[in-house]
């Protein structure tokens, strides 16, 4: 392995970079993507090396190119759909729900749709209600639809190739506040398949089910608890759908504590599926309630004091993990 | 890719014969079939939902004669006759209507999702004007991959109220991308006449973005055919998307069950719509005055017809339904 280091958008530039090269069909589509690289440059440069034609801008249009990225992958291209904050997402509900999800089963799977859409989540951005959500939830309900939740820069570049090369529409969420994060990525080609979770930190005491920004916070909360004698295990499981069930039952059983941390809502979100999960399968070998730890439920609000409650933090995360071990 | 029957495409059977003759065969399929929907729903057999096509058969055919077999259609709620016109077999067809195994696709769909991938049908849509991304986007994948594929997008008037559609509208003529955009216009979205609920005019929608457009008597197979032609012709050249509005009649309510329809137009205008308006009496008309067919080869070929609709029927009826094994199959390629 490499000692390479990249930040997470260089990652993901990278992973379409290469896809790109592999792959003539892969093309880009969205708002300020190709000169502009996107208000974030995630993209800088794609469109120098691959030109216009395959590195689209579109007009300020969601639901419009989103429905012609659907089409696309039907007849022949492997679209990667840029939605610049995961607030849009809400305007391309009709093509991702009704269509890109479902067109592969009411054809009696005659029709792929072979899409990613990358999009972003996450606050603590100052960026208020209508530029913050986590909406990762709502696409992980839907058969027909994977999600993926990268949280390191290695993982965002093997499971964004995994999702270009993938038959089905991938929506694949990137935490804005984690583009500048750096990690080890080899230059080597590789992939990571959907549906693998992985144990970020090993731990005995308790478990931190955590995904995308929340992994960072979870592997924080970590490090302030193993100071306090309290060792706990990280698991991330990078998809919400395929998730693997196995492996966080498998960490449940072994702590016989959880807590699951996820930036979106918690009512009716992916904690209460991730409580769901460890409860069925995990019950009997659990020491305390599963506790869940996500956004608050209110609109995300602008001011600094405001919006900084709304989210799970390494202190309130380690307050919450002291208290189920009973060592407050 | 199923292969559970291969009834011969009929229409598409019959290449030595006249084009016009032709069209005259494909609309009277269609009206053909829809009645043995229409039949098979009354006498419940069939589950869920029947939007016939009646009345508008000269829009569907007149445009599908106008493409070839891998030009892409994205069809409508009420798309059975698209289907049809398209190369579509009626015994799968039948068959998904009545969630059989053998229909296109395995039961799953039903009438409001029938696709076909081998005539370049890439659905039916429940949702109204949810197709007209997928039609942009193939024409998109067509020209990156220059295969020279046009894409037709059918929707009914009621459409005009969706936003997505003027968003894919402004990306086509952007990119000037294979794609026609056609308007069956047959007066009613749904209950409510589409006065009532467009502002402005159709093809006002077309010049705001400065599209290519048309307005065509739907009624009239040729005359949607030769409009077709110019389009299809231009879009394959390259020169970029273009709005056909069609005029046309649902002859019958906006599903099978809609049967007392006088809150919202009278019988007298259906009657004058059948009467005077039928695109099939109209054109056959025209076949016998130009010598172009006897009434015996007309008679002739609706008799065929329905032979070949009775027998689809029955192929459909005595056809399995999926084993329940199936209902988790195909949810991920």
């Amino acid at each position: 392995m490499s000692e390479r280091e990249l930040t997470f958008a260089q990652a993901v530039r990278e992973a379409l970079a290469e896809e790109m090269r592999r792959d003539s069909r892969v093309c880009i589509f969205g708002e300020d993507v190709a000169e502009a690289g996107t208000p974030f440059k995630v993209l800088s440069g794609l469109v120098e090396e691959f030109g216009a034609e395959r590195v689209v801008d579109t007009p300020i249009s969601e639901a419009g190119f989103t429905g012609v990225g659907v089409g696309a992958a039907m007849t022949g291209l492997r679209p990667v759909v840029d939605i610049m904050f995961g607030d849009f997402l809400t305007l391309t509900m009709d093509q991702m729900v009704n269509q890109a999800a479902k067109a592969h089963y009411m054809s009696g799977g005659h029709w792929r749709v072979p899409m990613v859409m990358r999009t972003t989540l996450g606050a603590t951005r100052r960026s208020a209600a209508q530029h913050s959500q986590s909406l990762h939830a709502w696409f992980s309900h839907v058969p027909g639809l994977k999600v993926v939740l990268p949280s390191t820069p290695y993982d965002a570049k093997g499971l964004l190739k995994t999702a270009i090369r993938d038959e089905n529409p991938v929506i694949f969420f990137e935490d804005k506040m984690m583009y500048k994060l750096k990690g080890p990525v080899p230059a080597e080609d590789y992939t990571i398949p959907l549906g693998v979770a992985d144990v970020k930190r090993k731990g005995d005491d308790i478990t931190l089910v955590a995904t995308s920004s929340m992994v960072q916070v979870a592997l924080g909360a970590a490090n302030m608890l193993e100071k306090e004698g309290i060792s706990a295990e990280v698991v991330d499981p990078r998809t919400t759908w395929p998730l693997d069930e196995k492996t966080i039952i498998e960490s449940a059983k072994k702590t016989s504590r959880v807590i699951v941390l996820d930036e979106g809502y918690g009512r009716y979100g992916v904690t209460a599926e991730l409580a769901a999960v460890i409860a069925e399968g995990a019950f009997y070998d659990l020491d305390a309630p599963v506790k869940r730890m996500g956004a608050m439920h209110v609109p995300i609000p602008f001011s600094p004091p405001l919006e900084d409650v709304t989210v799970p933090t390494e202190e309130t995360v380690s307050e919450a993990a002291r208290k189920m071990c009973n060592k407050t | 890719m199923t292969t559970a029957t291969s009834m011969p495409e009929a229409g598409r059977e019959a290449s030595a014969e006249n084009r016009w003759l032709r069209a005259y065969r494909q609309m009277v399929r269609i009206r053909l079939f829809e009645e043995q929907v229409n039949e098979l729903y009354t006498r419940a057999l069939m589950p869920g939902l029947a939007h016939l096509y009646s009345g508008e058969e000269a829009v569907a055919v007149g445009i599908c004669e106008a493409l070839l077999v891998d030009d892409y259609i994205t069809s409508t709620h009420r798309g059975h006759g698209h289907c049809l016109a398209k190369g579509a077999s009626p015994d799968r067809m039948f068959a998904e209507l009545l969630g059989k195994e053998a229909g296109y696709c395995r039961g799953k769909g039903g009438s409001m999702h029938i696709a076909d991938p081998a005539t370049g049908n890439l659905g039916a849509n429940a949702i109204v004007g949810g197709s007209v991304g997928i039609a942009t986007g193939a024409a998109f994948a067509s020209k990156r991959l220059g295969n020279g594929r046009v894409a037709v997008c059918f929707f009914g008037e009621g459409a005009l109220g969706q936003g997505s559609l003027y968003e894919v509208m402004n990306l086509a003529q952007l990119w000037k991308l294979p794609v026609i955009y056609v308007c069956e216009n047959n007066l009613y979205n749904e209950y409510t006449h589409f006065s009532e609920t467009t502002a402005g005019t159709i093809l006002g929608r077309a010049a705001a973005f400065d599209l290519e457009s048309a307005q065509v008597d739907g009624q009239d197979v040729r005359a949607v055919n030769e409009v077709a032609t110019r389009l299809v012709k231009r879009a394959r050249a390259g020169e970029g998307p273009a709005f056909l509005q069609a005029d046309t009649y649902r002859y019958s309510g906006h599903h099978v069950g809609d049967i007392n329809r006088e809150y919202y137009r009278s019988k007298q205008e259906e009657q004058h719509w059948k009467t005077d308006r039928d695109p099939i009496k109209l054109h056959a008309n025209w076949l016998l005055s130009q010598g172009q067919a006897e009434t015996a080869a007309l008679d002739q070929i609706t008799a065929e017809a329905r032979a070949e609709m009775e027998s689809a029927v029955k192929f459909a009826i005595a056809a399995p339904y999926p084993t329940v094994d199936q209902v988790e199959q195909d949810v991920y390629a």
